[in-house]
């Protein structure tokens, strides 16, 4: 018999409980194993494989709090075949899950630094597991500061919970928008923009970069000039992916399987490819 | 070191199929040898040859009764141990879902007749990039861990070989059940044999062989020096990967990329390229769902698609991806060389690239642009 339950190829069922639209194209599912099996505890910028039953498999990060790994979070945006027949799915329907995969944004080794977040429109959504850890874990951390930059006030993701953010005292909140449309009144530009009002210290900071990868290369340059050292830095990157185990190739960049080299990567081993093209 | 006379190599592949073992082994079909089930020495390619250039393969009947005159055609013996098309797992929709359905997993007891020095160092590149990473691809285990490996050294390198640049043959060194050596000397007809393995020395017991004799073992140890000195191909490998490494930008690209079709041949004949796609399908009324991973290849333009557009849009980009995985970055991923100097890239290429005339070429350029390396400080793993 084929040991299915121990096959890394083989996908595990867990059932839809709450979805929740965040925008136009982007929702939040929350999932438990069908078995009710514990579920393996993630790190925050980790991802799943996840399948819809007979259309295919992507590769999504977790989105949800590491303090409570029996309820899996994801956040995802319907651009492809998998993803908008995932949209569709309602409460009680069944995903395939494989995971988790990948490395993660080394919170523990930042202890005692100043945290800066740098993201973009969905690459919010592997950062806020680094965000529920550090807030859990607050005192370990100097100043806290999240920059998050969105096409339009309408793309915004997580806005009740950026809101709430904000409101707290020991973490400062920095939201712009390329495009301001209807009644926004907030800051307008790219997200590099709001890196020079945030208050940290940039030699003793760790940052966490998520977004487009010409956005990642716009603050690798911004962090640089304000002196942040490229062994502080991590960034999280996107490729094709087939296995996430390191057999389909699909995710290579340079030397490195985003799969299981990354996704999150220390920019000063990754510099070189990060500014090159078709590598 | 043991000798078989040429008339009893049935004795020993009768041995394997009594211990229920399917024999693959190379035959001659549509103008070329490739590997298929055999049932006797008599389905061998007795007494042909073939004649390999970039971009040409010739199969000619040499009428010399030798069992394996020549080295390597398109196959390999990957399409056995990762095969183009293998269905990963099938589930059974439900209302609301699905669950995956247990199946008995009925793979064949290979044992492959005439894995050549080359290939055996090319399922050691398999074993260490399916079984020993993080993770154990299982397709690949099941397949691996039963099958016989019997070597055969080769005595007659062809056109394209450069197996002797990648130090991979032309001997058969280690990797396999038994090796054997075809020698033709004084009229005489017969194999030297070496056994690998518990399982190759078990059958050896059986067949009652007797020692090979000092001028026999120096007759093939002759037939193997011999074969190493006439290499069609050869390839600088000092300092290579590092070398192509800080080649990523190169006028050269630009000149292969100009020839390159991107059919991706050259991936496909290649017998350690394990890059694979996966297909999901249904029937119609998705009832039941099916998982199927087929071989892909870096050439396609979908192979680097996400969201957004493509990665490698350019033949510069992924004939460079394909090069540098295979002679440069591979070293990274997996402490070892991709490439084992068989040759068959270049033999079936289209258009005739041949690599080791293009590591020539960037070898000699000027434009030192490295990528990838690390210099020298912790991988970002935690």
């Amino acid at each position: 018999m084929i040991a299915v339950a121990t096959d890394p190829m083989v996908p595990q069922p867990f059932r839809i409980h709450k979805t929740k639209p965040e925008n136009a194209d982007t929702f939040t599912f929350e999932l438990a194993p069908v078995n009710g099996a514990k579920r393996s505890a993630f790190q925050p910028g980790q991802f799943n494989m996840l399948y819809v039953y007979g259309v295919g498999e992507v590769a999504i990060s977790i989105s949800g709090d590491p303090a409570n790994p029996n309820t899996l979070v994801h956040t995802t945006r319907a651009v492809g075949t998998v993803t908008k027949r995932m949209k569709k799915l309602k409460g009680g329907a069944v995903l395939g899950v494989r995971g988790p995969f990948g490395t993660y944004w080394p919170l523990k080794e930042a202890e005692g630094n100043d945290i800066l977040i740098v993201t973009g429109g969905i690459g919010l959504a592997p950062l806020r597991p680094a965000l529920y850890y550090v807030l859990a874990n607050r005192t370990q951390y100097g100043r806290v500061v999240l920059l998050y930059g969105a096409r339009t006030p309408g793309d915004i993701l997580y806005r009740r919970e950026l809101e709430s953010w904000r409101g707290k005292l020991d973490l400062e909140v920095h939201v712009t928008v390329d495009r301001a449309t209807g009644t926004w009144r907030g800051n307008v530009g790219v997200v590099t923009s709001l890196i020079n009002r945030a208050p940290f210290d940039p030699e003793n900071t760790v940052a966490l970069v998520c977004g487009p990868e010409v956005m990642m290369q716009f603050t690798m340059q911004e962090l640089e000039k304000k002196g942040v050292p490229a062994d502080h830095v991590f960034l999280s990157m996107e490729r094709n992916m087939k296995c996430a185990l390191g057999f389909c190739g699909h995710c290579q960049w340079g030397p490195k399987f985003v799969c299981r080299d990354g996704p999150v990567f220390r920019y000063d081993l990754v510099e070189d490819l990060l500014t090159r093209r078709g590598i | 070191m043991f000798v078989l006379r040429h008339a009893r190599l049935d004795d020993l592949l009768d041995a394997l199929k009594r211990r229920g073992f399917t024999l693959v082994g190379p035959v001659v079909r549509d103008g070329a040898i490739v590997y298929d089930v055999i049932a006797s020495s008599s389905d061998l390619p007795i007494g042909y040859t073939h004649q390999q250039d970039a971009g040409s393969y010739h199969l000619i009947e040499a009428h010399d009764g030798a069992f394996f005159g020549y080295t390597v055609g398109p196959h390999s013996w990957k399409q056995y141990l990762n095969p183009p098309r293998t269905r990963l797992w099938k589930a059974k929709g439900s209302a609301n879902g699905f669950e995956i359905v247990q199946e008995n997993a009925n793979v064949p007891r290979y044992a492959f007749i005439g894995v050549r020095a080359c290939e055996l160092n090319a399922i050691a590149i398999l074993d260490r990039v399916f079984l020993q990473g993080s993770a154990v691809d299982f397709e690949y285990r099941r397949r691996r861990e039963h099958a016989f490996i019997l070597a055969v050294d080769c005595t007659r390198p062809g056109g394209t070989c450069f197996c002797a640049s990648m130090n991979a043959g032309p001997q058969a060194r280690s990797g396999f059940d038994l090796a054997l050596t075809e020698v033709f000397d004084n009229g005489e007809h017969y194999f030297t044999v070496v056994c690998g393995s518990e399982r190759g020395d078990e059958v050896l017991g059986e067949l009652c062989l007797e020692e090979a004799s000092e001028p026999e073992r120096q007759a093939a140890k002759h037939s193997i020096e011999e074969a190493g000195r006439h290499m069609g191909r050869k390839m600088e490998t000092a300092g290579l990967a590092e070398l192509l490494a800080s080649r990523v930008e190169h006028p050269h690209w630009e000149v292969v990329a100009k020839r390159c079709l991107t059919c991706g041949n050259c991936t496909l004949v290649c017998p350690t390229c394990f890059c694979s796609n996966v297909e999901d399908v249904t029937d119609l009324a998705g009832a039941f769902a099916e998982r199927w991973r087929t071989w892909d290849s870096c050439f396609t333009l979908d192979y680097s698609y996400i969201h957004g557009g493509n990665v490698r849009k350019t033949a510069v980009s992924r004939y460079r991806q394909w090069l540098t995985h295979k002679l440069s970055s591979w070293h990274s991923q997996f402490e070892m060389s991709g490439c084992v100097g068989c040759g068959r890239c270049i033999t079936w290429c289209p258009v005739g690239i041949d690599l080791t005339e293009e590591v020539r070429v960037l070898r000699d350029g000027a434009t030192a642009v490295t990528i990838g390396t690390e210099k020298g400080v912790p991988d970002a793993k935690h």
